[in-house]
């Protein structure tokens, strides 16, 4: 499923009135799950718009499936479109909102009614076919136009901020859902979000937007890094990368059994407890800040204590982070004091503790 | 209730706006309320006062539907594109609200009169405006059109842009767009502005009876009644009047109430 020619954007410019997209340079390979990450304000909807045609480039040029569509209309390309506020037709029933790309497609009323039945089913809101927009809460909204712009079965899937407008009990879901139906369609997607760890739970791979500001009042937006989340984190490009994404302790793990209210996770043979619902492969986040570093054994009610040595110190001013390799490396915030009155040198065995609701699973 | 007379300013306000609230419904209750109505009726099976109101109404419809047909285009420009000479083309819609109607009526007896450019250019088609219904359909056509213009130009910028730009992507061209979107979802503003316009255009007669005093309108008969015969022949046509146009406002307001709900 994966590789030959998606998407393919070469030196694109869009020059809007307060806004540039500078240069930008993708390569979507087919069936791949992209993902542009950026903060707020560096033109990542503007980036998707111009995909979909909504915006006539200044220069540069947008092949799909190696076919040029630079200069063709948002109607001729066949890109499906899911926009942070979902933009449902609100004078039409949730059906009509779905069945509108197919009744533009002439088929028939048969052939309508089928798909709507498939998606409808993979997408879980056959009960809300009868609804009208307004009726329906965030996720469901969601689910319904991801179904229209899903239904006509796109050669590309571009979704603004999709999680972004859920509370995150539905965030959660929704973002599982996200990937589910990418594995059962295959449709190659485009992505955009501020989240970080949104990124690296969906993302084959992942492109970093940057906002810069040129002039007085005009800003614009280029691409510092693309790469796999784990290039992203360990490996960031730039100053500019590595704070937006900040200091993580990211692994990949799998969810494995229940055991008194908590689930055992294991990151390559280490097992770390965990509360969450999820099962099966999953990511694992653990903030600097909730680790407790010392050089005894810890007597805490921390689920989670293990051994390891430290193999990198960096100081920044008032505090320290300190890597430590259990393994896999851990890297732990601590002040600058304790980091004097521990005298923590590199090589050292020390312990680290973390409570297992300061896991993040994802 | 009680919010009103919550304390001695909000009284003292209540009892000011109170006063003009009185200056407009006293005038209107005596007259409605000083025809009787087999006066009414009398009035309505006065052949020339049927006329002259279905003449009304038939020309204030026209003059909508010209409205209507150009007017709609240009809302949703004004609503959704910025170009230079935006605020002109909005001042121009603006400025038959600000001049004085028998003032119109002469700037297009200018325009369209019997010995200008536009006039003869349309008599070649056939259509005279002096004293001829298209004389009436544009004098009212020209003193109500802001009114349809920013209305749907109202309503074109409570339509989500992020919605017709989905419906382009799913597969609809600009028109298709329009039709099946900008429009549905703009159109209680729009008609709510043909109700207003059409009102307006029925109650003309500054412009109108510069234009064309013949064949007459019903606020001109209406006129013409008060002066050859007095108040008590003029006051039935203006109780009908009155009644007619409080009938339109108030379905406009309902109109208008549904889409706030």
């Amino acid at each position: 499923m994966k590789g030959g020619r998606g998407v393919e954007i070469r030196s694109l410019w869009v020059d809007l009135e307060e806004f540039r997209l500078c240069d930008i340079n993708l390569d979507i390979a087919d069936g791949e799950y992209f993902v542009v990450l950026g903060p707020t304000g560096a033109g990542k909807t503007v980036l998707l718009e111009t995909i979909a045609g909504l915006h006539q480039p200044r220069r540069g040029r947008i092949l799909l499936a190696g076919e040029d569509v630079t200069q063709a209309p948002p109607e001729r390309r066949g890109i499906g479109f899911v926009y942070q506020d979902y933009a449902l037709f609100p004078h039409l029933s949730v059906a009509g909102n779905i069945a509108f790309g197919l009744r533009l497609r002439g088929m028939s009323r048969g052939d309508i009614e089928e798909r709507m039945a498939a998606i409808s089913r993979l997408l879980g809101i056959e009960h809300l076919l009868h609804r009208t927009p307004g009726t329906l809460s965030g996720g469901e909204a969601q689910r319904v136009a991801l179904a229209r712009a899903l239904v006509f079965g796109p050669r590309l899937l571009l979704l603004d901020e999709p999680l972004s407008a859920l509370d995150p009990e539905t965030r959660e879901g929704v973002q599982r859902e996200l990937g589910r139906i990418h594995r059962e369609l295959g449709t190659t997607t485009a992505h955009v979000t501020h989240d970080f760890e949104e990124a690296v739970a969906l993302g084959d791979r992942i492109a970093v937007l940057k906002e810069e500001c040129v002039g007085d009042s005009k800003r614009q937006g280029r691409i510092v890094q693309v790469g796999t989340p784990e290039d992203i984190f360990r490996r960031p490009a730039n100053e500019f990368v590595a704070r937006f994404v900040g200091v993580r302790n990211i692994f990949r793990g799998e969810a494995l059994s229940k055991e008194g209210g908590h689930t055992l996770v294991s990151l390559d043979g280490l097992s770390i407890a965990a509360v969450t619902e999820l099962e099966g492969p999953v990511h694992v986040s653990v903030r600097p800040e909730e680790i407790v570093l010392s050089r005894e054994p810890l007597r805490s009610s921390a689920r989670n204590a293990f051994r390891g040595r430290i193999v990198g110190i960096s100081d920044r001013g008032p505090i320290a982070y300190v890597t430590v390799c259990v393994p896999p490396d851990f890297v732990c915030m601590i002040t600058r004091r304790s980091l004097e009155e521990m005298e923590l040198r590199e090589g050292m065995e020390v312990h680290i503790a973390f409570k297992a609701s300061a896991v993040h699973v994802f | 209730m009680r919010a009103l007379f919550a304390n001695r300013m909000r009284t003292s306000f209540v009892f000011l706006g109170s006063l003009l609230i009185l200056f407009v419904a006293w005038p209107l209750l005596r007259t409605v309320s000083a025809s009787s109505l087999t006066m009414l009726w009398q009035t309505l099976l006065d052949e020339e006062v049927r006329r002259s109101i279905g003449l009304t109404f038939y020309a204030s419809f026209v003059a909508t539907a010209i409205a209507f047909v150009c007017g709609v285009p240009l809302a949703y420009l004004l609503a959704r594109t910025d170009f230079p000479g935006k605020r002109v083309v909005e001042g121009i819609i603006d400025v038959p609200i600000v001049v004085p109607h028998s003032a119109a009526g002469i700037a297009l007896l200018m325009a369209f009169g019997r010995r200008a450019l536009l006039g003869r250019a349309f008599r070649l088609l056939g259509l005279k405006f002096i004293s001829a219904l298209p004389g009436i359909v544009i004098a009212m056509l020209f003193v109500s059109l802001s009114f349809l213009v920013n209305a749907a130009r109202q309503g074109f910028e409570g339509v989500n842009p992020r919605l017709e730009r989905v419906a382009r992507t799913l597969g609809a061209s600009p028109w298709r767009t329009f039709w099946g979107v900008s429009f549905p979802l703009a159109w209680r503003s729009i008609l709510s502005g043909m109700i207003l316009m059409w009102a307006r255009g029925l109650s003309e007669f500054g412009a109108v009876v510069i234009l064309a005093y013949h064949p007459m309108v019903a606020p001109v008969l209406l006129y013409e009644r008060f002066e050859s015969y007095g108040l008590n022949y003029a006051r039935p046509i203006a109780t009908l009047m009155i009644l007619i146009c409080l009938a339109t406002f108030v379905t406009l307001r309902l109109v208008g109430g549904w889409r706030r709900a």
